[in-house]
Order: C-alpha cells, then structure tokens, then sequence
C-alpha cells in the first residue's frame, strides 16, 4: 500500500574522505564521516537528526541532496532508487530541498531577494514572469511582504528575515521534502521561536516532511516525530521523539540527554555525564564505536558491532548491552526471554 | 549581611559607538554589583549589549570610535580612568576574559603553553621556569589530560573543549580576581559544554573568583550563576537571584522569554509563544521603555517614561512599570 | 561545530524605507565618488586618453618632423617648449601622440589577458579536482618565468613589431590574472549558495553565468587594472630592446631608448617620456585600488 511505504529509504549510506599523504607517507588514513547508515522517513512526519561534532549529520544531510556522491549505499525516493531512470537526480532536486545554517552565505549577495528565490523555478523551465511572482507569494507567505522586500539585497535583512527568504527559497520548487541543516541554530531565541511556528504552519500547508537536524534537544524535542541519533558516522537510536527522550536505550543517548542543562537552580547537574571531546571520525574505535566512553563496557565491545535492533515498537538502538546473545554480562538476561 | 564593598561597581555606564553613519548608543545607563566570590549572569539576545558591557570592564573597544561615560571600579581601581599603562597591568592580573571562540583569542603561531608562559612573565618577576611550572599546575587543574605534553601544543592541534580549557587556562594564570566569559559554551558540543560549566563552578569555588557570564542560553546561566541579568536595548531590566527570576520573573521581556522556550513539556503540534515584533534600532530608541512596543502589558505611562529599578525584595530590581500585572503570570508552563 | 552568535544587526531591521536601495554596482559608484584620490586618477587617466585618441589633432608641430639644426634644444626654447630630440623632433608633440600607443600597448594585452585569464581561472575554480590541477599546473609553468624575461623571449621568439608585443604581453598576464580567477572562484564555489543552486537542480554552465560571475568580475577586474601599469612598463621595456615599437613611431619606451644617449647633455628631456610612465602608472594603481577599497563593503 502505498501509504505505508517510506517517503524516504536510505541504505548503508558510505562516504568516507580520504587524508593526503605528505612526502614522506605520513598522515593518510580515512575520515569515516558517514559509514554505512540505513534509515527511512516516513511522509508528513518530521525526523530529528542529533549528534555531536564528528557524528556525520552534516555529511548525510549533503549526501541526501545529493551534493556529494556516497562512495556505498543507495537512496530510494517514493519507491524509486534515485539516480536511476526512474528517479534521475533532476527530478529527485524538484523532490528535494535543503535549508542551510549560514544564512547569509546561503544566498548570493549581488542578487535580489525575488531573483534568488526565483532561480529555481526558472532552471525547471519556468518562465521568468511566474517565477518572480511564485517567489513574490512564497514571500508573502513566510511573512516577509512582497513590496517591502522582493527587491532588496541580502545584507540588508536580518538573521531571521534571511532564513525566512531561505525558506521561501526551499519552497519554490514546492518539494515534498525539505533537509533542515541547523536552520535556526545561528538565530536569537526570540527569532528561533517565530522561524520554528513559521516551519510547522508550513508544514501543515503544504504538507511536507522534514528532517530537522539540530544540536539543540529541546528543539528536537518540540519538532520531531522521530529522532535519530548518531555518533562518528553511524545511527545509534532512533524512534519515536517521546519515548526517546524520556526512555533512551543507548548509553550515549542517555548521556547527551542528560547533558541538557538543568533550568532548575536547586537541582543543578554535578557531575559530566561524559569526560572528554566527541573524538575525531579517522581513526574510530573498533567495534562499538562508543566503547571507549561508555561507563558500561566490556571487553566484547571491542571485538563486535552492535546492531541496530528494534526494542519496541518505533524505537531501535545499536547497542550489545540489547543485544540478547552478544555476550555482555547486561545483555544475558535477555537469554531467558 | 555582607557590608563588603562590591568587587565589580558599576553606575551609570554609557557606551556610545560613532563609528557608523549614526552613533549608536550600545549601553544606557547600566548599574551592575558582583561581590567578591559570586557568580552573575548577563542574558540577552544580539543588540542587548551584554558582551559590550563586559568588554567594557576591560576596555576592549576601540579608542576612536568609542565613548564611555559613567564608573566602572573593579577591586578599588578606576578603570575608565587608567592609562594605558596601568590598563596593561590591570588586564589579566585583576580582571582577565575568556571568550566564544578559542581558535579566534589564541595565537595560532605560539603553543598554548608558550602563550601562558608569556602572560605570567608579563605580569610578574617570574623566572621562566617558574612560570612553565605554574602553566603545568593550571593545565591540571583545568583537567587537560597529558598536560605536560599539551602545553606544547598549537591551537589548531586540539579539539573543541580542550581549546577552551586553555583558554581557562590562559586566563587564570596571573590570579585574576575577576573572570569575564563572553558565551564561552556557545560553541561546543552539548556534552562538552556541561563539562565546562561544571569546571568553572569549580574554579570559582575553588579560587574564590568573581565572574561575570554572558551568553544567550538561560540553562547555562542557570547551571553557573548565583545572580542572573536579563538585558535589553543595552539596559538591565530585571536582575535577582537565579531561582527568582526563573520561577518568579517580574518583568515582561524575562517573562517572555522564558515563556518562548522550547522545551519538553509542550504538546505535540502546539506553537511557541513567541514575542511580536523584532529588537529594537539601537540608534533610534523611543523616550519610553524600549520594550513597550512589543509588551503585552504595555500602557500609555510605559511609552513615555523610562521605567527606573524597583526593588520587589532585597535582591530583585526590575525596571517596570506594570509589576502588578506580571505578579500573577505564570513563567514556565 | 561551530556556531558564532550573529553580530548585531538589529538595526537593519527598522522600518525599511519604501524605495528601493540601490544595488552593488552603484553602492561601489557612490563610494569611489566620495574617494578623492581615485577621482584625480581617474581624471588623469581620462586626460590622457583624450590625449590618446586626439593628440594628433592637436599637436604644436609635426611629430616627425626631423632637423638636424635643432637637436636637444633645451626645454623652454621658442616652438619647442619641451624642448627637441636627439632628431630635432619637438618633444612635445612626440609625447601627446606618444600616448596613443603607449596606452594602447598597455591597456591592450589586459583586456585580452583579462578574458581568457578569467575563463581559464573561472573554469579551473568552479570545476576543481582533476581539471582544476591540469589546468593550474600548466599556468604555474607560465608563472614560474619573470614577466619580464619571459615577454623578451616571447617577443624574440614572434619577432618584433607592435602585433607580437601584443601577443607576448598578452601571454605574459594571463597565468596571474587566472590564478586570481581560480582562487576567488573557489571560495566562492565554497559558498552555501552555490550549494543552493546546485541542489535546486541548475547546470554548470548556468551557475557560473547567475552565480559566480557577478560575484568574481569585480575582484579580478581591479586586479586586472592594478596590471596595466606593468603593461605600459614591460611594453616600453620591449620597444626599449627595439623588440616592439619600431622608429620613428613615437612611444614612450622606444623615446627613452632613443634619448639614451642624451642623459649627459639633456637629462631632463631625457627623462620626460620616462616621467609620463609613471605619471600614468600612477594613476591606475590609485584608481585601482580605489575601486578596491569602493568595493570592500561588508554587508
């Protein structure tokens, strides 16, 4: 049924980055930004995406537009493998659309708002008229009106008003899907909060589906369905927003959740729940590549990967300790079921 | 009740920026007390002027295009009235600043331990030995792993938090009694940024220093300060202890922005309260409140005087006229 | 990650004024009009392109006009006021036609090394990897010459003559003027936009045309004219070796050449062609980099 197909299927998604070798063959090695990632999006739902530096969200957002080639993997698209002939990359771009975090190096500062927003159209072969009078609505509609602003220049808009343009930008191709990479994390709380209303109004009006990547939790919280985090390149959990935040499975969940700050000034946190920086994605740990942080590891952990593997309905962690015949000491107790 | 002099004494400070085609009043008349020993916490979003009023206890702007009218008295020292001099003297030994973006505040050409090493023997008739044992101590005590290998590092060559720890570093190493932060968790990981949170609690605890902390989120003030200052249009409106202002703020702008929060407890597919209409021009502001244009408890009075600081109890000022209305809000849901 | 906090720019967001704003192009024309120095450049400049296109019209005496009775009259002399030449020409004259080429052989070879400089450079940085290594490797070899040895070779290899100068000083600014196209399209190819306009699903070639062009012209166009004054040099160099400007055509170059011998009896006539060199190198770098510092504005 169509219904219950995924909008978006992505499968064991590679990109690794090679490192120069200087004259003398030192340096080398891989940055493994993105190693081998598999998830779907389901249509008219918003995916949260979470992970810190290293994680590859970033990566995976580009190698979902297709800005960057994965060397493994495939994505399929309503049921069509994109770059194939049934869904060939410029078709998938009328599909597809991305919102970018800077958003004044998002849009060319020698053109006008209007020509920015109407460039899109015009590629896909739209005549310049409706072009500039789609970009003028799509203006109209995230709040910025037409005549004040069609014609002016980027530098003379704020953070907010640009991300707003960005948007309307996003829109002009009027895609079923638009990537939100840290779109509102450069924005004042005050501005944020009216650029998060303004995202789900139109999501509800044109119904689209978002993937919403953000190093803010409680904005992941409040907008996603879903969410998925990563850490160096691979998908640790994902499932249902709700039951992630207030039951996280993975060890490393439980601690960037708990690194939320406190807005209670009696019960403040007293000790990090995690020591150290998110380490670099060259060189990863093997096996479980959050053994090496995790309060609870074993020598197992080590030796084998985890797999992603459903716990309940809607909510699947990568985890041994879930893992019912990996071998760690949490894990046996799942034997007996 | 301590009688102690505050450490940081400002009045009355005026920042005036004439760089631009227009000047630019940043700061209007900002009072600020710290005591020795705690913690306070300047919120506001861009234009509130809170990192100018930091960077104005170390005189950071620019002499051209920058006029600075009122006092600023840290530890007994003038500081509007320094020469340059003195001001040399006072940087890093009384007052010194960590900021946002390490890579930025760091030479990138001298290790970091070098760059410490440079400042203590600026600072003091200290024997370059000496001085590189006293880096070794600091690197230890802002829990750098391998310190001794670390001090030897460039910038460039560490990650994120460590960065930033040497920044600590670097900013501890005369004594200063007085510690500036210009949103200096913004920038990190979130795992990251409660480590340094919790390490500059400790410091201050353990060094007895006072600091002054400025950023945009309210749950890092929170986590740090005894003492929170919300500012807007280059003006405090309200300031009281932490667990006052978060659970009994008093004035409209505090109150919505706590309000506009995202946070777990909201229903699914329920807005944000947001807060109408955008932060003022600071080259033109209106006579009145320069929030009354986008307050919901606005009233004719708001609009054409300049509300002063009430006292609601020993600690809490706000500077509102319509504290009667806000009494009875509710600021987190 | 990185996030740096937005600097303030509240005060942008006041009620914008109805009208529209001008856009780049004339913002950069308002300012270079406040620029005093650039506006006396380019007022000398001007001066000496009128020079260049009428100064024949309008000379006191013959340009080629030789006598043998009147050599190295000293400046001031009745019908001579800058005096003659070691052929008895007035040096006036020989200076206001000389214009007409020594402009010419200096703006010249810009303007072409500027078009395929900028195609080369452009292509290289928008297409970067391989194609960008082939091609910039290739101009490296070109850059690695000096300018000026590699114009006298050039110019020894084609022959002399005002046509193989040109040739030769054309070859000799294309590799800078397309390593400075390489690298600002680059950065520029960096951008989020361009991002932006690849994933709305827009062609190479159209990007170039929408995006990078408006925003790299300008930068390599005021080095491109920071480049003319070398011209005029290198191009006087070459009819100094007697490698461009034939005799008797008067040129700046080629009269110092001549009036070398003159240093002794007539030094400052001797100097004078030497003296409208540098008067118009002068004038471009200060107009250029005026246009340079017109064009810096920081949104």
């Amino acid at each position: 049924m169509a219904s219950d197909q995924p909008l978006l299927e992505v499968r064991c998604l590679v990109k690794h980055f090679p490192l120069k070798k200087d004259l003398i063959g030192r340096g080398g090695g891989v940055v493994r930004a993105v190693d081998g990632i598999s998830f779907e999006v389901r249509e008219g739902e918003t995916l949260g995406v979470v992970g810190e530096s290293g994680c590859g969200k970033s990566t995976t957002a580009r190698l979902l537009m297709h800005l960057i080639n994965p060397d493994q993997g495939e994505m399929v698209f309503d049921g069509a493998v994109v770059g194939s002939s049934d869904m060939p990359i410029k078709r998938f771009r009328r599909q597809a659309q991305m919102v970018f975090q800077d958003s004044y190096a998002s849009l060319n500062p020698r053109l006008t708002i209007e020509d920015s927003i109407a460039f899109a159209p015009q590629v896909h072969g739209l005549p310049h008229k409706e072009s500039i009078a789609r970009a003028r609505d799509l203006l109209a509609r995230v709040g910025l009106e037409p005549r004040r602003f069609a014609e002016r220049y980027p530098h003379e808009l704020s953070g907010g008003q640009r991300q707003r343009v960005n948007i309307a930008r996003a829109l002009a191709l009027q895609p079923r899907m638009i990537i939100l990479d840290e779109a509102v994390s450069a924005l004042d709380k005050s501005v944020e909060a009216q650029v998060l209303n303004l995202l789900l109004d139109l999501k509800d009006e044109f119904n689209l589906t978002y993937i919403f990547i953000s190093h803010d939790l409680n904005v992941v919280r409040f907008m996603s369905d879903r969410v998925m985090v990563m850490y160096l390149g691979e998908v640790v959990e994902i499932g249902d927003s709700e039951s992630l935040f207030q039951a996280p499975l993975h060890p490393y969940t439980r601690a960037l959740l708990s690194s939320i700050p406190s807005m209670d000034p009696d019960q403040r946190t007293e000790f990090p729940p995690l020591q150290g920086d998110p380490p670099n994605p060259i060189n990863p740990p093997a096996g479980c590549r959050f053994h090496t942080r995790c309060a609870d590891a074993e020598s197992v952990c080590s030796q084998r990967l985890p797999k992603l593997v459903s716990q309940s309905h809607n909510h699947s962690a990568a985890c041994l300790m879930l893992e019912a015949d990996s071998g760690h000491r949490k894990a046996r107790h799942l034997l007996s079921q | 009740m301590n009688t102690d002099p505050p450490f940081v004494d400002v009045r009355n400070l005026h920042v005036n920026f004439t760089g631009g085609r227009k000047p630019v009043p940043a700061i209007n008349g900002v009072d600020l007390q710290v005591r020795r020993g705690e913690v306070v916490a300047l919120i506001g979003e861009s234009g509130s002027g809170k990192s100018v009023t930091l960077r104005s206890l170390l005189r950071l702007h620019q002499k051209r295009h920058t006029q600075m009218h009122g006092q600023i008295i840290v530890g007994g020292v003038d500081v509007l009235g320094l020469t340059d001099a003195a001001l040399a003297d006072y940087r890093g030994k009384v007052a010194s600043m960590i900021f946002q973006e390490p890579l930025l505040a760091l030479d990138p050409v001298y290790s970091v331990g070098a760059q410490i090493v440079e400042s203590i023997m600026r600072h003091g008739r200290v024997s370059k030995n000496d001085a590189h044992q006293r880096a070794l101590s600091l690197f230890e005590r802002v829990q750098i792993p391998s310190p001794k290998r670390r001090l030897q590092t460039y910038p460039h060559e560490m990650s994120g938090g460590m960065r930033q720890r040497a920044m600590i570093a670097l900013a501890l190493a005369c004594n200063p009694q007085l510690l500036l932060a210009d949103e200096p968790t913004t920038a990190l990981d979130a795992t990251v940024q409660i480590q340094i949170l919790l390490l500059l609690r400790e410091l201050q605890r353990d060094l007895g220093l006072s600091v002054i902390f400025v950023t945009h989120d309210i749950g890092a003030a929170v986590e740090v300060a005894d003492r929170i200052a919300v500012m807007y249009a280059g003006r405090i409106v309200e300031e009281g202890p932490a667990a006052n202002l978060i659970r009994t703020p008093r004035h409209p702008y505090t109150l919505a922005l706590l309000r506009s929060r995202a946070h777990g407890a909201l229903t699914k597919g329920s807005r944000l309260v947001t807060i109408p209409g955008a932060p003022p021009d600071l080259s033109s502001l209106p006579n009145g409140c320069a929030f009354a244009e986008r307050c919901n408890f606005a009233q004719d009075e708001c609009r054409q005087n300049q509300p002063a600081a009430i006292a609601l109890s020993t600690n809490h000022l706000v500077s509102c006229l319509q504290t009667d209305a806000t009494s009875n809000v509710v600021a987190l849901a | 990650m990185n996030l740096l906090r937005v600097q303030s720019d509240a005060s942008k967001v006041m009620a914008l004024p109805y009208d529209r704003t001008p856009g780049y192009w004339q913002t950069v024309g308002q300012r270079l009009l406040r620029d005093k120095v650039a506006i006396v450049a380019a007022l000398v400049i001007l001066l000496l392109l009128l020079l260049a296109l009428f100064g024949g019209m309008l000379t006191p005496s013959d340009p080629y006009k030789t006598s043998m009775l009147s050599r190295l009259k000293p400046i001031g002399t009745a019908n001579f006021p800058l005096g003659t030449d070691e052929l008895g020409r007035d040096m006036l004259s020989r200076l206001m036609v000389g214009a007409r080429l020594s402009l010419f052989m200096g703006i010249t070879p810009v303007i072409l090394a500027f078009i395929i400089g900028s195609a080369v450079g452009i292509t290289a940085g928008y297409a970067g990897g391989y194609v960008n290594s082939l091609i910039m490797r290739t101009i490296d070899v070109f850059y690695a010459f000096p300018s000026v040895l590699l114009a006298i070779a050039l110019s020894g290899a084609l022959g002399a003559g005002i046509t193989n100068s040109l040739i030769s000083l054309t070859v000799v600014f294309i590799p800078p003027i397309a390593r400075v196209a390489e690298s600002v399209t680059t950065q520029i190819r960096g951008r989020d936009f361009v991002d932006a306009a690849r994933a709305s699903g827009a062609g190479a070639f159209t990007i170039v045309r929408v995006h990078v062009l408006g925003n790299v012209l300008g930068p390599i166009f005021v080095y491109a004219t920071s480049l003319i004054a070398v011209a005029m040099i290198l191009a006087s160099g070459l009819s100094f070796l007697g490698l461009g400007v034939k005799p008797p055509e008067p040129e700046w170059g080629l009269m110092l050449n001549t009036l070398r011998t003159a240093i002794y009896s007539q030094p400052w006539i001797a100097a004078l062609p030497g003296v409208m060199i540098f008067i118009t190198s002068i004038a471009f770098n200060l107009l250029s980099d005026g246009l340079r510092s017109a064009m810096e504005i920081k949104g």
